[in-house]
C-alpha cells in the first residue's frame, strides 16, 4: 500500500518543484542553505485593517547553524516562526526549505514537508496526554508518507535515549516534569531526521536551571550537525546559540554571531558550585 | 499499516472515555437490536407459514363449494352442495396441466379400537389424495382404485390417531369401528386399517393436527358414512407452479359451464391456490413488520445523531491534539480518517452489541411467548452494514470540521 502512495506523493512534490530531487544531493554540501528567505512578506487581511506582520525579510541559514530569532511581542517573530514551520504561507517573496520552494505548496504538501523536514518543539510541550513518551515520539513516523518505518519503536527509543530519557519510555506526560516533557518533545522533533529543528520559546515554561539543561540538549544536538532555529525573547537563553537575529516591526534589525557564547555544561557546573557554596555558609 | 494505526488511535480515544462511548452507542444498540428483533419475528412467522403451506403438499389447488366472497357473507366451505363427482370427472377429462385430482368429503367421528376410543377427522378421498397432500407411508399400503370402486371398508390412519388408539403398537391389520353419528341412531361400521402414515408434525402455532386423521375411500365415506352425493371440495395438484393461474382459469370456465352459471352471476365455488393462501397469511405480518421496522430505523437515526453530537464535542475538546498532529505532518485527510474511524467504531460496536441484544430478545420471545423467530445471517449482515453507514454518514461532518481546522489556530487553542 505505501508504495503507490509514496510515488504519487513524491511525484506531486517533484511537479510542484523540480528542485526537489536536486536538493537530495545539495543539502549535504555547506553551500546550499537549509533556509533561504528572499524578501518575505506576510500580511494578514483582517477586514478593514491589513496587518503587515513581516515586511521584507531576507535570511540564509546554513546546515549546522544554531540561530535564536528574537524580538519583543508584535515584532513578527511568531509569524516568522509559523512561516518557517510551513504552518503558514508567505504573502510575497520566496521561502526555500532544504532546496524546496514551499511558498507554492498546498495544504497536503505542506503537511508532508512539516513531517519530513521540520521537527517542532513548542513552549507548552504539546505532547498528547495519556499517551506514553514512546508513542508520542513515534507519532511523526505514523504520518510519514515517503518513508515507511519498520522499526518505529527502536527509532523512538534511540531518540529518547539521546535526550536522556531512556528509562522513562512508558511514562505518560502527567508523570513527567516540565523539563522531561520538553525532552520528550525534542526526541519527537528528532525522530524523523529533519533538516531543521524549530523551537518556539522552548524554555518559556521552565525554571532557569531546567532551561539551561534543555539548552544543553540543544547544544549537544547542534554539535552533531543538526540545524536549530529557536524563537525566544530571553536574552540569556539566546546566548547559548551561535547566531542571534533580532526583529522589530516585521523587519530584521540585528543579525550577528554570538561572541560570548554560554555553554550549558559549564553554566550548570557553576550553578552546582554556587549552591554548594550557599550550603556551606554557616547559618 | 496506516489504516491499522488509525484504528488503534481511534480505539484508544474511545477507551479514554468509556462511559461516554457506551452512552453514545446506546442509540445504535437499541436501534439495531430493534431491527434484528423485528426482522427475526417476521422471518420466523414467514418460515412458519411456509412450513404450513408445504405440509399441505406441492402445487396444490383447492376448490370449495360455495362462493366465500358473495355479498361479503362467508358461507363457510361446503355450505352449498354445488360440487359433485361429475365435476371431478370433467376436470380429469378437460383441464390441462393437472397431475392429480381427488374429491374430498370429510367429517369428524368417534372411532373405537379395543378398549380405546378417540374423536378424529375422517376424510374420504381417492388414492391420488395421498400424492397431492404428500403423505408417505410408515407401514402397510394406501388404498387403491379397486377399493374405491367396491367402496371397501378400509382405512389409512394418521400418526396421532394411531397413537391415540393403539398407543404405539402396530395399527396395520387392526380393525377400528367408526360410529355412525346421531342421525343414524347409533351403531358403527368396522374398518380394516391397511396403512399407517408418517407424521407430518404439527408445526408451531398450527391450527390443527394434520396427523389426527383417518383417510378412507370417498365412495365408502359418501355411501356408508355420510349418505351424500355432494363433495366438500376437490383437491388438485398441477404439474408445475407456473401453470397454476392457467389451470385456475380453465377450472373457472369449466365449472361455470357445467354448473350453468351465465353472464354476471357469481360463481358457486371458490378456487384457492397454495400461494394465495400463503399471501393472505403473511400480509398481516408484513404490515406489522414494516411498522416495527420504521420505528427501528427512526431509533437508528436518533442513535446516529447522538454519535454526531458526541463527535462534535470531541473535535472541539481535542482541537489542540488535532493541531499537534497537523504540525507533525498529519494531512487533513489523516485527521478526517481518524475521526471518521472513531465514529464508525462507535456505531459498529453499537451495531454488534445491538445484534447480540436483538438475538437475545428474539430467543426470549420464542421461549416465553412461543413466537417463532429466525435470525438470518442476511439480517445480521444488513444491520451491521447499516450501522457502518450510520457511522460514516453522521461522523463525516464532525470529521470534516476537524480536518479543516487551521493548524496554527488549533495549536493555540486552550
Amino acid at each position: 500500500m505505501p508504495t503507490g502512495r509514496r510515488t504519487r506523493s513524491a511525484a506531486l512534490l517533484d511537479a510542484a518543484n523540480p528542485k526537489h530531487f536536486v536538493s537530495q544531493s545539495t543539502n549535504s554540501t555547506a553551500g546550499e542553505p537549509v533556509i533561504r528567505l528572499k524578501d518575505v512578506h506576510k500580511t494578514y487581511f483582517t477586514g478593514e485593517l491589513d496587518v503587515k506582520a513581516v515586511q521584507g525579510v531576507t535570511i540564509d541559514i546554513h546546515k549546522g547553524e544554531f540561530v535564536a530569532l528574537m524580538g519583543a511581542s508584535g515584532s513578527g517573530k511568531s509569524t516568522m516562526m509559523n512561516i518557517l514551520g510551513c504552518l503558514d504561507r508567505v504573502t510575497k517573496g520566496d521561502y526555500l526549505l532544504d532546496g524546496i520552494d514551499v511558498s507554492e505548496l498546498d495544504r497536503d504538501e505542506l503537511a508532508d514537508i512539516r513531517n519530513e523536514k521540520i521537527g517542532f518543539v513548542f513552549q507548552g510541550f504539546n505532547l498528547l496526554a495519556r499517551t506514553s513518551a514512546l508513542e508520542n515520539v513515534e507519532l511523526p513516523m505514523l504520518y510519514s508518507r515517503h518513508k515507511t518505518y519498520d522499526d518505529r519503536e527502536e527509532k523512538a527509543t534511540k531518540a529518547l535515549e539521546l535526550v536522556g530519557l531512556g528509562n522513562r519510555l512508558d511514562h505518560t506526560p502527567n508523570r513527567l516534569s516540565g523539563g522531561q516533557q520538553q525532552r520528550v518533545a525534542i526526541a519527537r522533533a528528532l525522530v524523523n531526521d529533519p533538516a531543521l529543528i524549530l523551537a518556539d520559546e522552548p524554555t518559556g515554561n521552565l525554571d532557569s536551571k531546567t532551561s539551561i539543561e534543555i539548552m544543553g540538549v540543544f547544544q549537544k544536538l547542534n554539535e552533531q550537525g543538526i540545524t536549530i532555529v529557536m524563537v525566544t525573547h530571553e536574552l540569556d537563553i539566546a546566548q547559548y546559540t551561535k547566531r542571534n537575529i533580532v526583529m522589530r516591526d516585521g523587519r530584521v534589525v540585528t543579525d550577528k554571531l554570538v561572541t560570548n557564547r554560554l555553554m550549558a555544561e559549564e553554566e550548570l557546573q557553576k550553578l552546582k558550585v554556587a549552591s554548594e557554596a550557599i550550603q556551606m555558609i554557616p547559618s | 499499516m496506516r489504516f491499522f494505526a488509525a484504528f488503534r488511535i481511534a480505539f484508544r480515544a474511545l477507551l479514554r472515555n468509556k462511559m461516554r462511548a457506551v452512552l453514545t452507542m446506546l442509540g445504535v444498540i437499541f436501534g439495531v437490536g430493534a431491527v434484528i428483533t423485528t426482522v427475526s419475528l417476521g422471518d420466523g412467522a414467514r418460515v412458519m407459514v411456509q412450513q404450513q403451506i408445504a405440509t399441505m403438499g406441492e402445487n396444490v389447488m383447492l376448490i370449495f363449494a360455495g362462493d366465500f366472497r358473495r355479498g361479503g357473507v362467508s358461507f363457510g366451505s361446503g355450505s352449498s352442495s354445488a360440487l359433485t363427482m361429475e365435476d371431478v370427472e370433467a376436470i380429469r377429462r378437460e383441464v390441462q396441466g393437472v397431475r392429480n385430482v381427488s374429491p374430498e368429503v370429510s367429517t369428524s367421528r368417534q372411532i373405537i379400537a379395543g378398549g380405546m376410543n378417540t374423536s378424529t377427522s375422517i376424510t374420504g378421498a381417492s388414492p391420488e389424495y395421498f400424492a397431492i397432500r404428500s403423505w408417505t407411508l410408515k407401514d402397510g399400503a394406501f388404498f387403491t382404485d379397486q377399493d374405491v370402486t367396491t367402496a371397501a371398508k378400509v382405512a389409512v390412519i394418521g400418526a396421532t390417531a394411531s397413537k391415540n388408539l393403539f398407543e404405539g403398537g402396530d395399527a396395520v391389520g387392526q380393525v377400528v369401528r367408526v360410529s355412525m353419528g346421531g342421525s343414524s341412531g347409533g351403531g358403527s361400521i368396522p374398518f380394516t386399517i391397511i396403512g399407517e402414515l408418517n407424521a407430518k408434525g404439527a408445526s408451531a402455532g398450527s391450527f390443527r393436527d394434520y396427523d389426527d386423521c383417518l383417510i378412507i375411500p370417498y365412495t365408502t365415506a359418501m355411501k356408508r358414512l355420510l349418505n351424500t352425493t355432494s363433495l366438500r371440495g376437490i383437491n388438485l395438484q398441477t404439474e408445475t407452479m407456473e401453470v397454476m393461474p392457467m389451470v385456475g382459469t380453465q377450472l373457472t370456465n369449466l365449472l361455470r359451464q357445467t354448473h350453468r352459471i351465465s353472464g354476471g352471476r357469481p360463481d358457486d365455488f371458490t378456487i384457492r391456490s397454495q400461494d394465495e393462501l400463503a399471501t393472505a397469511m403473511s400480509s398481516t405480518q408484513e404490515t406489522m413488520q414494516y411498522l416495527l421496522g420504521g420505528v427501528a430505523i427512526v431509533s437508528l437515526l436518533v442513535g446516529g445523531i447522538g454519535i454526531m453530537n458526541i463527535m462534535l464535542v470531541s473535535v472541539t475538546e481535542r482541537t489542540r491534539e488535532i493541531g499537534i498532529r497537523m504540525a507533525l505532518g498529519a494531512r487533513p485527510r489523516d485527521v478526517l480518517l481518524q475521526f471518521l474511524i472513531e465514529a464508525v467504531t462507535l456505531s459498529c460496536t453499537g451495531g454488534v452489541l445491538g445484534i447480540g441484544l436483538g438475538m437475545l430478545a428474539s430467543k426470549i420471545l420464542t421461549q416465553v411467548k412461543n413466537w417463532p423467530t429466525l435470525t438470518s445471517p442476511e439480517a445480521i449482515m444488513y444491520s451491521f452494514a447499516f450501522s457502518v453507514i450510520v457511522g460514516i454518514f453522521f461522523g463525516f461532518y464532525p470529521a470534516r470540521k476537524a480536518a479543516q481546522l487551521d493548524p496554527i489556530d488549533a495549536l493555540r487553542y486552550e
